[in-house]
């Protein structure tokens, strides 16, 4: 972490602007060689689109960056890789259907007479996945593995070039303890080879783990550069976040534990589907918050879609009101009032084409069926309402929901379901990727919901979060439910024990 | 939305003006027995069947589907008609015929939307099955043979007037009860959240399905209707040549209306726009006296141009101002 008295990347008044958003104003950013540098801020701070304009794929409006002191204007993301820059994203890039070894070396495979040298690329992969400690087989087709794996594969295609410039872009956010120590035992090693590291991560336990200087964006507007010694946590959020630190309280005792003792709305006994979750019992009450935990690919989501219809389940029955429900698919569910937000916001969420108004009254609609259009003054009151209500930026329902940042789409998507007033509502990773000052307002919301006699199921790989929020903790192992807590007397140690007991290792299934 | 329009818009006016040029009494309209003749009129009349199976199209594209099987359907429309009406004069018998033949032009939507929306066969592969199919289908109606019919009320469907061509006042009237239906209803939008995600629409409680079927179905009924103005037109069903090859213009024409082949947003206005362009090219190719020879060539080389002043890179190379919307 020397500091070089030369900048490997520099960018001065970098603005930028889309259709409705005004995603960069005047920003500076400058990034020295050996260090790891955190760029921070809320969602829809800019932060991807800054990175974004870094790599090539956009274009600024206005503003210079240059690369080892020359000026650089990338017009694609090849050519930002050809100068050394290289890019993981959030959403592993990679194809599925290729080996690990093609997508590692995709682009720069070795040649032979004419064609693809796969013994040469097989052990070029081979050695990279080595050098970061990643032990799979490089001949076996990419799909096969865990996300996590994926992501730890994606990364050793940025490394498997000589790059001078590490971009990642929540790098993280799908993997678990042990593989983050990892990934950060690799970027020290990177970083002292001078490699400089932009790293965006919304765990700040992180960021002050790895990096050594950060850069602080609010609202496309720079906010600070600090090294990351001098500036301390609530100094950050602060200016994060932009406002007083009020909020912040708030999530640490924004749910008080309750007993909900509301009539069972809920109850599933012996409901399973092979290959997916082995038969379980689950019973929700009105008003409760029921939390699952578990790790990735533990059965969190493979439970919640059997809830709601998404995937048909072939054993034991599901009872709602006490009354037998068979879902074929998720419309009866629906029309029980039961809703679910899905983990994977671009393709099972939302409708990225269409606008903020349309898909925010979408569920709604369909359940009305076409025949019976929203009155044009309702859907305006309704979508006034809940823009408002969840604090959705920009609030202009007519921009694409494919223009929003991360947080602001999970938002359009919870106010989807909230608009059909649902009596079950099933939150698949709601808080995943999105910043803390969205988190707050969504854990909140959760608590006011309840309150209001709303039953939650409420599904986070942030054990806090959940052991933080739910009334009632459901464990998951290996896709079988192996306990239920007490949320009001259980600590995350306790979760965490249950989950690791058994030290089985994570299985996960594409 | 109104600068998607604008180039298709531009190529029509370019089209029309260079008629004009060619034959300056291009935009002449004429009354003659109370019925509307001249350049433009005979551009639409010509043009309406295009653009009744491109308005079937558009939805059909919108949903990410496609529909090659118009033209085998249009053929069968005219065989079945021509076929119940034989040598009947009566007006009965032809509307009887045509009933018929659009049931079962919606029975062959069905079996499409059975393909794609029950089966899950990719639209390009299932509606191939009709397209080559379905031509045989019409040679067994019409035995093989080019059924001619003499029915003064199965005539007017195509060749008739009320002031303008009958056939030109029904494609308007489906334009606007697509619009209407689609417009006023819900339906476009769900249209479009299906084409976009299907499995977000599907787990936002859209019936994807149901939704699928009926533009199918809608898209054969348009063409059994375009099939009638054909067969109608010329008093005869050809189960070979009838609605050969209309349903690449009719998937030409939802392109350069700017509804893009893999799904979503579509335009009407749009489609109608191309349907134009299309029919409109084809008239100058007569009028500017194209050599037969590179007729299609000249085609080709028109809707190239059109197709790339829509492509959002060949428009940023032509470098017009970038002008950040606001609102």
């Amino acid at each position: 972490m020397t500091e070089s008295p030369q900048p490997v990347v520099e960018m001065r008044g970098i603005s930028l602007a889309f259709p409705g958003v005004k995603a960069l104003q005047d920003v500076d950013f400058r990034l020295f060689p050996g260090e790891v540098h955190a760029l921070m801020g809320e969602n829809g701070a800019g932060k991807s689109t800054l990175i974004k304009t870094l790599t090539g794929v956009h274009r600024p409006d206005s503003g210079q960056v240059s690369l080892a002191g020359a000026g650089v204007a990338f017009s694609s993301p090849g050519e930002a890789q050809h100068a050394g820059i290289s890019t993981v994203y959030q959403e592993v890039n990679l194809c599925a259907n290729l080996t690990v070894a093609e997508n590692i070396l995709l682009g720069r495979e070795p040649r032979r007479l004419g064609g693809i040298d796969f013994r040469a690329m097989r052990r070029r992969a081979a050695q990279v996945l080595a050098r970061i400690g990643v032990h799979v087989d490089p001949a076996s087709s990419l799909g096969e593995h865990p996300i996590a794996v994926q992501q730890l594969v994606a990364i050793a295609r940025a490394i498997a070039v000589d790059c001078r410039v590490l971009v990642l872009d929540e790098p993280t956010s799908s993997l678990d303890a042990g593989e983050v120590a990892e990934l950060f035992r690799i970027m020290r090693v990177l970083r002292d080879e001078g490699v400089a590291i932009l790293f965006v991560s919304h765990f700040l336990d992180q960021v002050y783990e790895i990096s050594d200087r950060m850069t602080v964006l609010r609202n496309g507007v720079l906010v600070g550069e600090h090294l990351t010694a001098e500036v301390d946590r609530r100094t950050l959020i602060a200016q994060m976040i932009g406002r007083d630190l009020g909020t912040l309280e708030a999530i640490e005792d924004a749910a008080e534990k309750r007993h909900p003792d509301g009539p069972v709305l809920v109850q599933a006994s012996g409901l399973g589907r092979r290959g997916a979750i082995e038969p379980f019992d689950l019973s929700i009450r009105t008003g409760e918050v029921v939390g699952l935990a578990g790790l990735l690919g533990s059965g969190r989501t493979e439970l919640a879609r059997l809830l709601f219809g998404a995937d048909r389940a072939d054993s034991g029955k599901l009872l709602v009101d006490g009354v037998p429900l068979r879902l074929r698919g998720p419309r009866q569910a629906i029309a029980a009032g039961i809703a679910f937000s899905s983990e994977d916001r671009k393709g099972e969420g939302l409708v990225a084409d269409l606008s903020i108004r349309d898909n925010l009254v979408l569920a709604m609609q369909a359940a009305r069926g076409w025949t019976r259009p929203l009155p044009r003054r309702t859907k305006d009151q309704l979508v006034e309402k809940y823009l408002k209500a969840l604090d959705i930026r920009p609030a202009n329902p007519d921009a694409l929901v494919s223009t929003l940042s991360g947080g602001n789409q999970q938002k359009v998507l919870l106010a989807r379901w909230l608009v059909t007033e649902p009596r079950l509502l099933i939150l698949d990773e709601p808080t995943r990727g999105i910043d803390i000052g969205a988190k707050a307002q969504i854990q909140q919301l959760v608590t006011a919901l309840a309150a209001e006699g709303t039953a939650v199921l409420f599904i986070s790989a942030e054990l806090e979060e959940v052991v933080r929020i739910a009334d009632r903790i459901v464990v998951l192992r290996d896709r079988r439910k192996i306990a239920e807590l007490d949320g009001a007397v259980t600590g995350v140690d306790e979760v965490v024990e249950l989950i690791a007991g058994g030290a089985a290792p994570e299985k996960v299934v594409s | 939305m109104k600068n998607r329009l604008l180039w298709p818009l531009l190529a029509l006016a370019a089209l029309l003006l260079l008629n004009l040029a060619v034959t300056p009494s291009f935009f002449a309209l004429r009354m003659q027995d109370g019925h509307l003749y001249g350049g433009l009129v005979d551009v639409l009349k010509n043009g309406a069947p295009t653009l009744l199976i491109a308005l079937g199209m558009t939805l059909v594209i919108a949903t990410r589907g496609i529909d090659l099987s118009v033209g085998a359907v249009a053929a069968i429309a005219g065989a079945v008609t021509c076929v119940h009406i034989g040598a009947s004069g009566d007006a009965g018998t032809a509307f009887a015929g045509m009933a018929l033949a659009l049931v079962l032009c919606a029975v062959l939507g069905l079996w499409n939307g059975l393909l794609v929306a029950g089966l899950g066969i990719q639209p390009i592969i299932a509606t191939l099955v009709l397209m080559t199919a379905g031509r045989g289908v019409a040679m067994l109606v019409t035995e093989g043979q080019i059924v001619t019919v003499n029915n003064t009320a199965y005539r007017q469907v195509g060749a008739g007037f009320v002031v303008l061509p009958i056939s030109i006042l029904i494609s308007l009237l489906v334009l606007g009860l697509v619009a209407f239906a689609t417009r006023r209803t819900a339906l476009g939008v769900l249209i479009e959240a299906v084409g976009v995600n299907p499995e977000a629409s599907r787990l936002a409680g859209v019936r994807s399905r149901t939704i699928i079927w009926t533009v199918y179905v809608f898209a054969a009924v348009c063409a059994g209707i375009a099939g009638l103005m054909i067969s109608s037109n010329v008093s005869a069903a050809d189960a070979n040549n009838a609605g050969l090859w209309i349903e690449m213009d009719a998937i030409l024409a939802v392109v350069i209306g700017g509804t893009s082949l893999a799904g979503g947003r579509y335009s009407l206005t749009g489609t109608l726009l191309g349907a134009l362009i299309i029919q409109t090219l084809t008239t100058t190719v007569y009028t500017i006296g194209v050599a037969p020879e590179v007729t299609l060539v000249f085609k080709a080389v028109v809707v190239i141009a059109v197709c790339l002043v829509q492509a959002p890179k060949a428009r940023a190379a032509l470098s017009f101002r970038k002008v950040a919307v606001s609102s």
